[in-house]
């Protein structure tokens, strides 16, 4: 138990990985054993991130932090830790975990095992992606992440699965690429290690800071995705399993919203500050635009899939406004949309496994033979539209309120206006969604066999209609516990600026570090 | 008798001659065994001029070299041969310019 | 003066929520009766808790009358604190009464109602929701905890209205309802943002939405009142079917019966007018808003009153009577009246809810028969409902000593001090309501039969669970205005009284912003003038005040006889009127001036054209992925097949490539070095 204790961070993100190898010793074709085996490994992980929460402490920098030298050559470490930005994402993905496998019950019927052990090495690589506070490791992790993805959607996809598959790995592995550049440069500029501390520590000139901060930017900004780099989002999700889907939305988009603020913004404060209104920009072209055109599409899964370019818009706008509401607003619009459409996929995918279909013209008024479907629907789509009460709500508001009053950000007036109207659109496209395909009379007749939900589903979805609630009514905790890191963050990001002339930060000039390094890391 | 007359120049010449030969054979015939044959006659050349430079200079480094690529060229020409003869039943043919799989 | 602390206010709130989840997890396997009773007795126990709270209140000394309850800190984050915390002042006491009284009538209604529908439990789940939905809008001490009642009650509205979803028009109705009201949120949103960054890091750690923090802040939120102040109305004109957002409440009656007499008369459509009156601190320091509220309301109370002269439906008559009489509150809040606007509030509450609820009994009894041509002489049969309908129909036209009487006066009164087009606005509104609520009883009640020959013999009058709520809400609106009887009548004005603490501030800082006097001046004009009660207005203004009232009963009587006389001896009249202007007017109001059409033509269609062709397939797919990315791709390929030409598969041009290269090497290698 010691040793646990003490890796805790190690054992919570490699016991996915560990699980693979039971999964390899059961014969072939022992499907439902194979499930039965991912499923408890990942509940068993929930179960250990558990602890993390127990155990964390807000506002005290990072935490359950482990270090070992990995290539003493290039101080390379194999060090983790986790802190108020980190710590709900881990908790976001290993809840996420077991329902998702659980949701592959009836959906997945070819390769199973194969399937489970993708699933598993994907858990693995994104904790760490999370946790990891070395850049050469992080890096690592973030590139394993992409394989089994690419298999997920490569292998138990839809119709055009290879294009959504090969879209969607070179894409995302064009941004990574520049990233790669850009770590190794800094590297190379003095940094001494790739130690996360060193980086943020490390001296550039504003020209430096510019260029490297695009290349940051632009990998993550893919996998946000921001407006004009979502196009292979649509594909992969609807081309995606269920299970990809909701993993691909609930928490590989926000692998780029963490990697803008927890490298590409304090890493380059005043380069991102001096982007700031190109970014917002493309936030709100995204929140609108995302929404104008889920309004017009005729795939329920590819509707979700436009509605998270637009909800991710409001993260962004969030971030780049670098007020503690925005911050913690958007922080909030990122788990809560984890959760809510993480559901609504959920939900899409039950109905494809029963009229292998997503068509919305396919369905109508199956409210009458499916009602239990429909309430819980119902449930996900207002979550998504944002409902005061609910988790959407908390997180956009914050978001607005603190893209407001920004004093950063030029022209916040007009993003927040731009961005509220996302309120407008957002129940717009869902609701008249849930009317074409809820609402009305059930003529169809294929649609009048329709089983209501069983158990099983019911049990999937009601853990995460209690978070979305317990979210909306009561913030509290959430906010608490990520607020010190963000105002920490905040700070660096004004003194930064300050150092560099205030409001002058449009031009380029040199950057002090904010913080020492001791100082954060006790 | 022309031992004192022939000097390194008429070896390399030679070898120049045998390996201008070999790849005019290999880019001019169609016909595989021929161009094997031609391979075989470069690297005859190459041989040579390892070996003259090798007495030339006194050293025995190029003998052992020389008899190095002997077992090399053996092998490869027993895998060479191996794999026309296999082409030839395919395709009743030892034409290279009809063999263009890999293009297709 | 510290509030008093009482923990049964979320109670209130919390009853009926805890109704509305029991029943909704439970749905469709309890018992009728459970379900009736569990719906019911939730909501008496909010009224009984509200009239509690009530008494609580009056006990104490007018100054001091303040109840307030924090349960939880809501939304934390840097220097902003939103609480979750009820307050009870004489407003919200007043809205609590009424909200919870009138609830529990409709909840005794719809069992009878809504017997032996399949969706019973459902439907009062909802209704439960609703109720506390509206609880926490009227009970809430901060605007964005309002939202959240503001945005609830919204969603039961959508899901109540399409309640019969398998009718595609009734949930397209509900979607229509919910999306125009998201249009004023969107206002009411940018309005709470504009405060917040106003009175940022001004206020000391207090909850800046917090009512009593504004209203201690008015000072610095006065250079942006108009801004805010149209932006919270703009939501307001969503909330409450203004123009230009009045388009919904018409469609919104797919909704059954009791629901369009809670929702969309009584209560919901209120909240805009209780959030102006509640944020009368703000608008009182911006004559410019205020004129737009004015304005709005007695545009909205025009035009939604000639419509409803012209319906055949049923509830859309009283559709559009409700908009307008919802124009009348907001003329009353945007001249300063806003007591007036509560009063009317109350009032009209009891007499449209006894509408909604009577023309429900009278849809029941003819087998979801609306339309009014089908209807006629149902009298003799339903004599409980003509009754109480014919009580609701004189309170709505103002006549003395009818509930409408007391409020409208009190209204045209104000509005008479503040601008006289207005007012002449309003006086025609008068004269046009009583007229088309007479059309509607004429031809529903009176006259022969054109009942269908099917069900004309099976039409009764409705079972008790229906028509006691009928009876009381009759016996409401002839005494409901009573305790607004004006001092000109020799009344004390109770209602008026008990509210002017709550719009103590707006006496205030009306003063400031006319700039009559210095503020410490008008200040202490104000207590005055709250001491002394309205004395001193009634002689000044008494005659003038019993002259309009006279007037506008006049022209209500004089409506009523047109009507009666109209649409039971002299039809032929109604067919002239119908083709004057060569029927252009007719057509007109018929159409509802296609506002709706306007709206389809201008901003639906567009939208979707934009959305569809221009972003989707234009932008998204043709340029994005089309030519950026794909093309990307394409070029990439394109490249990839010219440099495939060399890799032609011969193996000797490889050879002579080969040879080449070599021959190329050796020669540069022979020149240079």
């Amino acid at each position: 138990m010691e040793t646990i204790a003490n890796h805790l961070l190690s054992w919570v993100i490699f016991l996915p990985l560990a699980g693979i190898v039971p999964l390899l010793a059961l014969p072939r074709g022992a499907d439902r054993s194979a499930k039965s085996v991912a499923a408890v490994i990942l509940l068993l992980d929930f179960l250990l991130s558990l602890k993390l929460l127990a155990g964390f402490v807000p506002g005290g920098g990072f935490q359950f932090v482990e270090d070992h030298l990995w290539v003493e050559r290039f101080g390379i470490h194999y060090s983790l830790g986790i802190d108020g930005i980190s710590l709900w994402l881990v908790m976001l993905t290993t809840f996420l975990g077991p329902i998702l496998i659980i949701s592959t019950w009836n959906a997945i019927t070819t390769r199973v095992r194969e399937f489970m052990v993708s699933m598993l090495f994907l858990q693995t690589a994104m904790l760490g992606t999370f946790c990891a506070t070395d850049m050469v490791l992080f890096y690592v992790f973030w590139e394993a992440m992409l394989i089994p993805m690419a298999l997920i959607i490569g292998i138990w996809g839809g119709k055009r699965k290879l294009y959504a598959a090969v879209k969607f790995f070179l894409y995302t592995f064009a941004g990574s690429a520049l990233m790669l550049v850009a770590i190794l440069y800094m590297y190379s500029q003095g940094a001494g290690s790739f130690s996360w501390f060193a980086f943020r520590d490390l001296h550039l000139t504003g020209t430096q800071a510019a260029w490297l901060f695009g290349a940051f930017t632009l990998a993550f900004a893919i996998k946000v995705p921001i407006f004009p780099l979502h196009t292979w989002l649509p594909d992969a999700h609807v081309e995606a399993p269920t299970a990809g889907s909701v993993v691909l939305a609930g928490v590989l988009l926000k692998m780029g919203t963490y990697g803008l603020i927890r490298f590409a913004i304090p890493f380059f404060p005043s380069a991102a500050a001096q982007f700031a209104p190109l970014l917002s920009t493309l936030a709100v072209i995204g929140i609108i635009y995302g929404a104008l055109v889920a309004m017009v599409q005729k795939d329920v899964k590819k509707l979700v899939a436009y509605s998270s370019v637009s909800h991710l818009g409001f993260v962004v706008l969030g971030l780049f406004a670098m007020s503690t509401e925005s911050m913690a607003g958007a922080m909030f619009v990122m788990l809560s949309h984890g959760l809510s459409t993480g559901s609504l996929f959920l939900l899409v995918g039950f109905i494809y496994e029963r009229r292998h279909t997503r068509l919305i013209s396919d369905f109508g008024g199956i409210a009458r033979v499916m009602p239990l479907y429909a309430a819980a629907f119902m449930f996900a789509t207002l979550a998504s539209v944002g409902l005061p009460g609910l988790s959407g709500f908390v997180g956009e508001f914050l978001v607005l309120l603190g893209t407001f009053k920004s004093v950063t950000l030029h022209h916040a007036t007009l993003f927040t206006v731009l961005a509220a109207t996302g309120v407008i659109f957002g129940a717009l496209y869902m609701l008249w969604m849930y009317q074409r395909v809820f609402l009305g009379d059930c003529e169809n007749p294929k649609n009048q066999g329709l089983k209501d939900l069983g158990l099983r589903e019911v049990l999937i979805l009601v853990p995460i209609f209690f978070f979305i609630l317990w979210m909306g009514v009561q913030p509290k905790p959430w906010l608490k516990s990520m607020e010190p890191a963000l105002e920490a963050l905040i700070e660096q990001q004004q003194q930064a600026l300050s150092a560099s002339g205030g409001s002058e930060a449009l031009r380029w000039v040199e950057i002090t570090p904010a913080t020492s390094l001791e100082e954060v890391q006790r | 008798m022309f031992d004192a007359s022939v000097g390194l120049n008429h070896y390399l010449l030679l070898s120049v001659l045998l390996f201008v030969i070999g790849v005019a054979g290999v880019i001019f015939r169609r016909n595989a065994i021929i161009m094997f044959m031609s391979i075989e006659l470069m690297l005859t050349s190459v041989n040579l001029t390892i070996l003259a430079y090798s007495r030339y200079l006194g050293d025995h480094t190029g003998h052992v070299l020389v008899l190095f690529v002997f077992a090399v060229a053996a092998a490869e020409a027993a895998v060479g041969l191996a794999i026309l003869v296999e082409l030839f039943r395919k395709r009743d043919t030892v034409d290279v310019d009809r063999f263009r799989q890999l293009m297709e | 003066m510290h509030p008093i602390t009482v923990e049964y206010l979320r109670w209130i709130v919390l009853l009926p929520l805890g109704g509305a989840a029991f029943l909704g997890i439970t749905n469709r396997r309890l018992p009728t009766v459970v379900v009736s009773l569990v719906a019911s007795l939730t909501v008496l126990g909010s009224f009984l808790l509200s009239a509690q709270a009530f008494f609580a209140l009056r006990a104490l000394p007018t100054a001091g009358r303040l109840l307030t309850d924090r349960v939880y800190s809501w939304m934390p984050v840097g220097d902003l604190r939103i609480d979750v915390s009820f307050m009870v002042d004489p407003l919200t006491a007043v809205m609590i009464l009424f909200v919870t009284g009138v609830a529990f009538l409709i909840h005794i209604y719809s069992i009878g109602y809504m017997k032996g529908d399949r969706g019973y439990q459902r439907y009062f789940a909802y209704l439960n929701l609703f109720v506390g939905m509206m609880l926490i809008l009227v009970l809430s001490d901060n605007l964005p905890l309002l939202f959240v009642g503001w945005e609830g009650v919204g969603l039961c509205s959508y899901l109540l209205i399409g309640f019969w979803f398998e009718d595609l028009a009734n949930s397209a109705a509900g979607k229509k309802a919910f999306l125009v009201n998201r249009i004023g949120d969107f206002g009411f949103l940018l309005g709470m943002l504009l405060i917040a960054r106003t009175l940022a890091g001004k206020v000391g750690g207090e909850n800046l939405f917090s009512f009593a923090v504004m209203a201690q802040h008015t000072s610095l939120l006065a250079p942006v009142a108009t801004a805010i102040g149209l932006l919270l109305f703009m939501g307001a004109t969503g909330k409450s079917a203004q123009i230009p957002l009045f388009v919904w409440l018409p469609d919104a009656m797919a909704g059954p019966t009791p629901v369009s007499a809670l929702i969309h008369a009584a209560t919901m459509v209120t909240a805009g007018v209780y959030m102006v009156a509640r944020m009368n601190f703000l608008y009182v320091l911006t004559p410019t808003a205020m004129a737009v509220v004015a304005v709005i309301g007695a545009l909205t109370a025009l035009v939604a009153a000639t419509i409803a002269v012209t319906q055949d439906d049923i509830k859309k008559v009283l559709a559009y009577s409700t908009v307008s009489q919802l124009g009348y509150m907001f003329l009353a809040c945007g001249v300063g009246a806003f007591g007036a606007g509560i009063f009317h509030v109350m009032t009209h509450a009891f007499f449209k809810a006894l509408l909604f609820m009577g023309a429900g009994s009278v849809i029941h009894a003819l087998h979801h028969q609306q339309d009014m041509r089908y209807m006629g002489g149902l009298r003799s049969k339903m004599p409980v409902t003509f009754v109480t309908m014919f009580a609701a129909m004189l309170a709505i036209s103002g006549v003395f000593p009818f509930a409408g009487f007391f409020s409208k006066d009190e209204i045209l009164y104000n509005t008479f001090l503040d601008s006289k087009v207005l007012w002449a606005i309003g006086y025609a509104v008068a004269g046009l309501t009583a007229f088309y609520m007479t059309r509607l009883l004429a031809l529903t009640f009176f006259g022969k039969s054109r009942v269908d020959e099917e069900h004309v013999h099976e039409v009764h009058e409705s079972p008790l669970s229906m028509t006691i709520p009928l009876m009381v809400l009759g016996v409401l609106s002839l005494i409901g205005g009573w305790i607004g009887w004006p001092h000109f009548l020799g009344g004390s004005n109770r209602f008026e009284t008990w509210l002017a603490p709550v719009f103590r501030h707006g006496m205030e800082g009306e003063a400031m912003a006319h700039g009559a006097e210095n503020a410490v001046h008008a200040s202490a004009a104000a207590h005055a003038a709250l001491a002394h009660g309205a004395e001193t207005a009634v002689h000044a203004g008494g005659s003038t005040e019993l002259a309009l009232a006279v007037a506008s009963l006049a022209l209500a009587l004089l409506g009523i006889a047109v009507g009666f006389v109209v649409y039971l001896r002299r039809l032929d009249v109604a067919e002239a009127a119908r083709r004057a202007a060569g029927g252009r007017l007719y057509w007109l109001l018929k159409g509802k001036y296609f506002v709706d059409e306007i709206y389809e033509a201008l901003i639906v269609r567009p939208g979707y054209w934009l959305s569809d062709i221009v972003f989707f397939r234009f932008t998204d797919a043709g340029l994005i992925d089309g030519v950026l990315v794909n093309g990307t791709a394409r070029s990439l390929g394109i490249l990839g097949s010219v440099l495939r030409l060399l890799q032609n598969g011969m193996l000797r041009w490889y050879a002579y490539s080969f040879t080449l290269g070599v021959l190329v090497i050796l020669f540069y290698l022979v020149r240079h070095l």
